[in-house]
């Protein structure tokens, strides 16, 4: 009697104890090289999209004007020429074909982290899976952003914070230093797969949700970082100027090019979802009523 | 995230800190007080520390020759602020540099700077320099002593405690300090008439002050001799001076009036909203524009949600106004 009554709070002990500090491991493996298969959305992803293309994204206004404004040129800029892609983007991109790492406890051998190496401009990142908070809102953003990531059985749940003002695409769509990238990679044996959440209250009405499938690959060797060299692109330039377009431009080409009404491409949650096919039936026979009148 | 957690401070006090206390060397009320302060102390680089929470963001350098601390705070905060510098070294405030006039930043000069002890108390070859005795060198441009000591349309003087006590009139001066040089830069009617940003050039680090925020628009001080094309100059210098590591990361880091530290990415982003938006009013006021009509036209639609404000000291309207101002024809 006395024998269990000293050793069942001892049991509930190493319960609690070993329950609360449970180290990440046992989930699936994501260690190891992978190549981007840009089979989902190659065009905007690889060779880029048009200016004026926002079809698909749940921007508001303020983004919008943003995005109207940018202009290309603005890249060409010394302090602009060495930028990488932003966590808003980077997972999603023309790359990435990344190499996974795990950082193990070199007492414990726990999985402490996951680092990323391999996404455009080489924003390398680190995944923390100890626990540890994000940092202050004084803290600096960089292009990786702080990531931590939680397990969900066998999915990664990555949440990214303190990122630097970006794009969600290449053509200026912004993304803000605000928003907060939730990631869940699932690993379908050689395929991982990644789905990305992009909740960003300065520019979007509603989340920016995409997937990238990624494919192992142990041949590929993701090489160390290259520094992108700021050369002379303009060699006659105003101190302080800032490529952009005049307010109020409206970038019509995309919507000329493809046959789609120029409201259409400017994006807006609704766009997002299959009943704007109803309201693109009804734009597409205004701009073809429209056309025989002329 | 809470305050106080180690890895926000410099990872040596961090580490030392936890093996103090594992070592039961430090006694719990310090690290209590560390989590209860409303300062938040983060370590920037090299010998350089931000401290947030206090009014505007205050900047330490830290090193064998004592403490140099550029900003001070509101006069509320000031002891606050002063128990962070002394958690962080117990050697002399020896200079004290302030980035401009205004309360949010100079409001603790008191407090802090009689805290010091001036490497020029002692008589003889001082350079001509006042100071106090005991007390730390205040150091600012001379615009900031007279707005101080000599306030316009009906202020009172600030308390002589808060004047500066070494003025500068030149473009640039110089000190060297814990092992490394710092330049102390004037840049002219920017945020005011006698702004100066600090760069630690071992560190490498720049305390911009207001000319660098990310939590406002520009602030522009007009009737303290603000403009923004002053606050674009020293913006544009900020980038000249600052060079990133490697692919816009890292590598000079500038620590803003208020708000978040940053690179130069960061700088150029503020910079280039505050020329986007000059070159959209001056675009409409060319035209004819009103300023209300400027302002209809929310030029600054797509910065407000980052840096605008309807209420409070610094509204959008104020800033297009100002702008609107300077650029009317």
């Amino acid at each position: 009697m006395e024998t269990r009554t000293s050793f069942l709070p001892a049991l509930l002990a190493v319960l609690v104890v070993t329950a609360s500090v449970a180290p990440a491991w046992a989930q699936t493996d994501f260690s190891g090289e992978w190549a981007a298969m840009r089979h989902e959305d190659n065009e905007d992803r690889g060779p880029g999209p048009d200016l004026g293309d926002y079809t698909g994204l749940p921007i508001n206004e303020a983004a919008l004007q943003k995005a109207e404004a940018w202009d290309a040129s603005v890249l060409s800029l010394p302090e602009r020429q060495a930028q990488p892609h932003p966590a808003h983007y980077f997972m999603y991109g023309p790359r990435p074909s990344p190499r996974i790492e795990k950082v193990l406890d070199p007492v414990t051998g726990d999985l402490l982290a996951y680092t990323l190496a391999g996404t455009f401009g080489r924003a390398d990142r680190t995944i923390w899976l100890d626990g540890r908070p994000h940092p202050s809102e004084y803290a600096e953003h960089t292009w990786q952003g702080f990531s931590t990531g939680e397990w969900e059985g066998d999915t990664l749940v990555i949440t990214t914070t303190h990122i630097k003002y970006g794009v969600v695409r290449r053509n200026g769509v912004p993304g803000s230093p605000e928003a907060v990238v939730t990631e869940r990679w699932t690993r379908y044996g050689d395929l991982l797969m990644v789905l990305m959440h992009v909740d960003d209250p300065i520019y979007l009405d509603e989340p920016l949700v995409r997937t990238n499938v990624l494919r192992a690959d142990p041949g590929q060797h993701t090489g160390r970082i290259t520094p992108f060299e700021t050369v002379d692109e303009v060699l006659v330039r105003e101190t302080g100027n800032v490529p952009h377009y005049p307010m109020g431009t409206e970038h019509r080409g995309f919507a000329q090019r493809v046959g789609l009404p120029f409201e259409a491409t400017r994006g807006g949650a609704e766009t997002m979802y299959p009943e704007y096919q109803l309201h693109l039936q009804v734009l597409i026979a205004e701009m073809a009523g429209e056309a025989n009148n002329d | 995230m809470t305050r106080g957690s180690s890895w926000l401070r410099a990872p040596r006090l961090g580490a030392l800190a936890v093996l103090a206390l594992v070592a039961g060397l430090v006694p719990l009320s310090t690290s209590l007080r560390a989590q209860q302060s409303p300062v938040e102390v983060l370590h920037v680089q090299g010998n350089v520390y931000m401290l947030a929470g206090a009014g505007g963001n205050i900047t330490l350098q830290i090193g064998e020759d004592g403490v140099l601390v550029v900003d001070t705070g509101t006069a509320g905060m000031a002891e606050a602020v002063l128990a962070e510098i002394r958690a962080l070294s117990s050697l002399p405030i020896r200079y004290v540099v302030n980035t401009h006039l205004h309360e949010d930043h100079t409001g603790g000069n008191p407090v802090i700077a009689l805290a010091g002890q001036s490497f020029r108390s002692g008589g003889g070859g001082r350079g001509g320099a006042m100071t106090r005795d005991p007390g730390a060198s205040v150091i600012a441009n001379e615009n900031v002593y007279f707005a101080m000591s000599l306030p316009v349309n009906g202020e009172a003087p600030r308390p002589f405690e808060a004047w500066p006590t070494s003025t500068f009139v030149t473009a640039l001066k110089t000190l060297y300090f814990n092992g490394e040089p710092i330049e102390l830069r004037h840049t002219p009617n920017a945020h005011t008439d006698g702004d100066v940003m600090v760069f630690f050039r071992r560190s490498d680090v720049i305390s911009a002050g207001d000319l660098f925020l990310t939590t406002a628009f520009p602030v522009i001080d007009v009737a303290r001799g603000g403009t923004l094309q002053g606050i674009l100059d020293g913006l544009n210098a900020i980038i000249d001076i600052t060079i990133p590591e490697i692919n816009q990361m890292r590598g000079t880091r500038v620590i803003p009036g208020h708000g978040r530290y940053g690179n130069e990415s960061d700088v150029v982003e503020f910079r280039d909203m505050a020329t986007i938006v000059r070159d959209r009013v001056r675009d409409m006021a060319d035209t004819g524009f009103t300023l209300q009509q400027v302002i209809d036209a929310r030029p600054a639609l797509e910065y407000e949600g980052l840096y605008g404000a309807t209420t409070g000291p610094w509204t959008t309207a104020m800033f297009l106004e100002a702008v609107y101002q300077e650029v009317s024809p």
